[in-house]
C-alpha cells in the first residue's frame, strides 16, 4: 500500500525560530509511516495581523497561505494548536467577500489539522514512541483546547510515549502571551505569566511540554528570566525523542 | 461622575501586584470553583445552556414585539410603564416619580443599570437621599468606591478594610468578622427600610407574557425594598425580556449556578403590579422605566450577541485577565470580558477601543459563559473596527504591514529568515535578554529566543530537498 503524504505547514514561528520542533514533526511523522511534503512557498498563516484587528495585512497573508496549500493534495499538518485555528476557522470567515478565494480557503480548512489531533483522530494512533526524562507539566494551549477542542489527544500520546506528567494547578489557564497582547498589555501579559510560573514551579515539573511554541516562548522566556531550571519542550519534540 | 477614561493598561498597571487584586483573583477563583462544582452535579446543564442561549437569542430577534407585549402587560395590572432613550432620561423618570410623591429617602436593591447610567447621583442632586441595601453595595457607596465585579461589587476589598470602613463610617467598634459586619449593616438598614418612601430595583429578567419583573438576590433586601416602601420603581434595560415564565425558569436553573454555583439563589423575587386590594404589602405603585441608553444600536450591529448576556459574572471569574486586573481596570461598570466588549459597544469605539484588547483570547469566557456568547469573536470583531477607525498603535500598523509584505513574497521571506539566521547567529546561541524600544515590551519581564542560525527551510532543503 502507498504511504499517505501530508503537507507539512510548519508556521513562520517554527521556521525562523524554532526549526528544531519542525524536524522533530517530520521524524514524527515519517516513523508513524506517512511521506512528508513541505510547501516552499509558505509563510505566515496571518494569524498575528487578524488578532490585533488588522484584517488586510491577515487578509494578504491568509491568501498566500490558501495559494500555497490549496496547490497540493492531501491532509495539511501543522505543529500548532493556534495557527491550525486560524486556518480552520478565521482564515476561511476573513475570505467570505471572494467567492472563489472563501471555497479554495474552505477546502483548505477541511484538510487541515494540528499534529496530535492528526495521529490521534485521523491516523487513529496513541503510540507512536518518544519519551522524555524527567517530570513533564502538560501545558494546553488556549486555542487548541478550546478553539480545536485538544483536551486528551496531546495527552494520550505522551502517556503512551511513558512520559512522567504531573498535575499543574490552574493547568488550563491562559500564560498570558495572546499573540501581540504580550507586547500591547505587557504588564497585564507578565503578571498572568508569573501565575502561570508560580504553577509551574510548584508542580515539580523539569520540562513543560506543549504544543504550540509561542506559549512555550513565552513560558520559557518567563523561566529564563527567574533563573529556574525547568526546560520547555514541544509534543512533537518529545515524541520524536529515543524509542521508535 | 465617571473619570475621564484613560487607558485600561494604565488602570491595570496601577492596581496589578496590590493587595486588592489579590483578593480580586483568590475570589474569583473560588467563585469559578463553585460554579465548576454546581455544573458537575447538573446533568442537564449543557442542554440547559443550549435552551438558555436559544431563549435569549430569539427574543433579542423580535425584542421590539416582546417589550411591547411586556408594557402592555405591565400597563394591565396597574403598572406604570416608562421609556428612556438616555441615561439622562432615565434619571429624570425617576427623580419626578420622587418628586409627585415627596419622597424624602429612597432604598435601592443592587442594580449594575442604575450604576450604568448614575441615577443615585442624579437623585441626590434632587434632594432625594439614596440609600444601597445589597451589603456589597452599601459598602461601595459608604467607601464612595465603585463595584469592581457584576455581582460581587466589593470584590476587591478585604474584610479588613471593611472593618476600618465601618468603624469610621459607622461610628461602630472595629471589627474583620464578616458575621459581625452583616450584623452592623443589618442594623444600620433597618431603620432606613422603614423610613423609606421609595424603593428602587433592577430588573434580572422581565417576563413579556404577564407583565413580572424577576429579582434574584441572596439577602432578602431586594424583596425588602420592593415591599415595604410605597413606590417600587424597577430601572432595566430593554435586552433584560424573557417571553415565558417557563422561559425564566430556564434562566433561572443557569443564573444562580453561573453567579455563584446556588441552584437557586436565596430569595427569587416575582413581582407582578402594585399592591392589589387584600394584598398584605407591596407598593402603592409599581412604576418600570425600561432603557435603552445605546442599546438599539448594539442590537442592529455586530456586537449584538452580548445582549444576550444575563449578568452572572460568570466570564469574569475565569477570565486570568480580570483575575490579574481586576475590575476597575475596565474604567466603567461592566468590566471583565463582558465589560470589554458592552462597554465600546454601548458608549462608543472613541474612548474605549483599547478595552477589546485587553484580552489574551483565551476562550475561557465562552467557556463559562452560560449563553455560550461567542466574546473571543466579539472581541476580535472590535478589534478591526478600532484599526478601521485608526485607533490603533503605528508601531503595530507598520510592523505588521512590512510582514505582510514580506509574507507575500516568498522569496523575500526566505531572506528574512537568512537573515535572522545571521543575526541570530551573532554571539552566543540562545537567548536576548534586554532589546531597545518596543521590543522592550517584550524583554521587561521575559527573554527572547534568538532567531534560528539555519531557519527549518533550510533544514528542509539541506536534508529532504530533491
Amino acid at each position: 500500500m502507498d504511504r499517505p503524504t501530508v503537507q507539512l505547514f510548519v508556521t513562520c514561528l517554527v521556521n525562523g525560530f524554532f526549526p528544531a520542533v519542525g524536524v522533530a514533526t517530520v521524524e514524527v511523522l515519517e516513523r508513524a509511516g506517512v511521506d512528508v511534503v513541505f510547501p516552499e512557498d509558505q509563510t505566515c498563516c496571518g494569524q498575528p495581523a487578524f488578532n490585533a484587528g488588522f484584517h488586510d495585512q491577515a487578509r494578504a497573508m491568509f491568501r498566500q497561505t490558501v495559494a500555497v496549500l490549496d496547490a497540493t493534495d492531501g491532509p495539511i499538518v501543522l505543529p500548532s494548536g493556534s495557527c491550525a485555528a486560524m486556518i480552520v476557522h478565521h482564515g476561511p470567515a476573513l475570505m467570505a467577500d471572494d467567492a472563489d478565494m472563501s471555497a479554495r480557503a474552505q477546502a483548505v480548512a477541511a484538510r487541515t489539522h494540528e499534529l496530535s489531533s492528526f495521529l490521534v483522530d485521523e491516523m487513529g494512533l496513541e503510540d507512536v514512541g518518544g519519551g522524555c526524562a524527567g517530570r513533564v507539566a502538560y501545558h494546553p494551549s488556549c486555542h487548541g483546547l478550546r478553539n480545536l477542542g485538544l483536551d486528551h489527544q496531546p495527552q494520550r500520546l505522551l502517556d503512551a510515549a511513558g512520559v512522567d506528567r504531573v498535575e499543574v494547578e490552574g493547568a488550563t489557564e491562559c500564560c498570558g502571551f495572546g499573540g501581540l497582547f504580550s507586547v500591547e498589555m505587557p504588564d497585564v501579559s507578565a503578571a498572568m505569566l508569573a501565575t502561570k510560573l508560580d504553577n509551574l514551579e510548584v508542580s515539580g515539573a523539569d520540562i513543560v511540554v506543549g504544543g504550540d511554541v509561542s506559549c512555550l516562548m513565552h513560558i520559557g522566556g518567563g523561566l529564563r528570566r527567574r533563573g529556574s531550571p525547568i526546560a520547555i519542550k514541544h509534543v512533537a519534540e518529545v515524541l520524536a525523542e529515543g524509542r521508535p | 461622575m465617571i473619570e475621564q477614561p484613560v487607558r485600561f493598561l494604565d488602570r491595570a498597571r496601577a492596581k496589578l501586584g496590590t493587595e486588592g487584586v489579590a483578593t480580586v483573583g483568590v475570589a474569583a477563583r473560588r467563585l469559578a470553583g463553585m460554579r465548576e462544582a454546581a455544573f458537575a452535579e447538573f446533568p442537564d446543564g449543557e442542554a440547559m445552556r443550549d435552551r438558555a442561549r436559544a431563549i435569549r437569542l430569539r427574543t433579542l430577534r423580535q425584542l421590539d414585539e416582546h417589550l411591547a407585549a411586556f408594557a402592555d402587560a405591565v400597563a394591565a395590572r396597574g403598572g406604570h410603564v416608562h421609556w428612556a432613550t438616555d441615561g439622562n432620561e432615565a434619571n429624570a423618570i425617576v427623580a419626578a416619580i420622587a418628586s409627585n410623591h415627596d419622597v424624602a429617602t429612597a432604598v435601592k436593591s443592587k442594580s449594575m443599570v442604575t450604576e450604568e447610567i448614575e441615577l443615585n447621583e442624579a437623585l441626590e442632586h434632587h434632594g432625594v437621599h439614596v440609600v444601597e441595601t445589597d451589603l456589597g453595595e452599601f459598602i461601595v457607596q459608604l467607601a464612595g468606591d465603585r463595584p469592581s465585579h457584576i455581582i460581587a461589587p466589593v470584590l476587591h476589598k478585604t474584610r479588613y478594610e471593611i472593618g476600618e470602613l465601618f468603624a469610621a463610617e459607622l461610628g461602630v467598634d472595629y471589627t474583620a468578622d464578616p458575621t459581625e459586619l452583616n450584623a452592623v449593616a443589618r442594623h444600620h438598614l433597618r431603620s432606613v427600610f422603614l423610613r423609606a418612601d421609595m424603593g428602587i430595583s433592577g430588573v434580572n429578567f422581565a417576563v413579556a407574557e404577564t407583565g413580572s419583573v424577576c429579582l434574584v438576590t441572596n439577602e432578602g433586601n431586594g424583596r425588602l425594598a420592593t415591599t415595604a416602601p410605597r413606590i417600587h420603581v424597577a430601572v432595566m434595560g430593554m435586552e433584560r425580556i424573557v417571553p415565558t415564565v417557563a422561559d425564566l425558569g430556564v434562566m433561572l436553573e443557569v443564573l444562580g449556578r453561573s453567579a455563584t454555583g446556588q441552584r437557586l439563589s436565596v430569595y427569587t423575587n416575582i413581582v407582578t403590579g402594585p399592591r392589589r386590594p387584600g394584598d398584605p404589602d407591596g407598593p402603592d405603585e409599581f412604576h418600570v422605566v425600561i432603557l435603552d441608553n445605546g442599546r438599539s444600536g448594539v442590537l442592529a450591529g455586530s456586537s449584538a450577541e452580548i445582549l444576550a448576556c444575563i449578568r452572572c459574572g460568570a466570564c469574569l471569574n475565569v477570565c486570568p485577565v480580570y483575575r490579574e486586573a481586576g475590575g476597575h481596570a475596565y474604567g466603567d461598570v461592566y468590566s471583565g470580558p463582558v465589560g470589554a466588549v458592552l462597554t465600546p459597544a454601548l458608549r462608543g469605539m472613541d474612548d474605549w477601543h483599547d478595552l477589546p484588547y485587553a484580552s489574551s483570547l483565551c476562550g475561557a469566557c465562552k467557556d463559562a459563559c452560560p449563553i455560550r456568547i461567542d466574546i473571543p469573536e466579539l472581541l476580535l470583531d472590535l478589534r478591526a473596527k478600532a484599526t478601521s477607525a485608526g485607533h490603533d498603535d503605528r508601531w503595530l500598523r507598520r510592523g505588521l504591514s512590512a510582514y505582510a509584505a514580506a509574507a507575500t513574497h516568498p522569496a523575500v521571506f526566505r531572506a528574512m529568515l537568512r537573515a535572522g539566521g545571521m543575526a541570530g547567529a551573532l554571539g552566543r546561541e540562545g537567548w536576548i535578554a534586554k532589546l531597545p524600544g518596543k521590543g522592550g515590551s517584550w524583554t521587561d519581564s521575559r527573554d527572547l529566543p534568538k532567531p534560528a542560525r539555519e531557519p527549518f527551510y533550510q533544514w528542509w532543503k539541506r536534508n529532504r530537498g530533491t
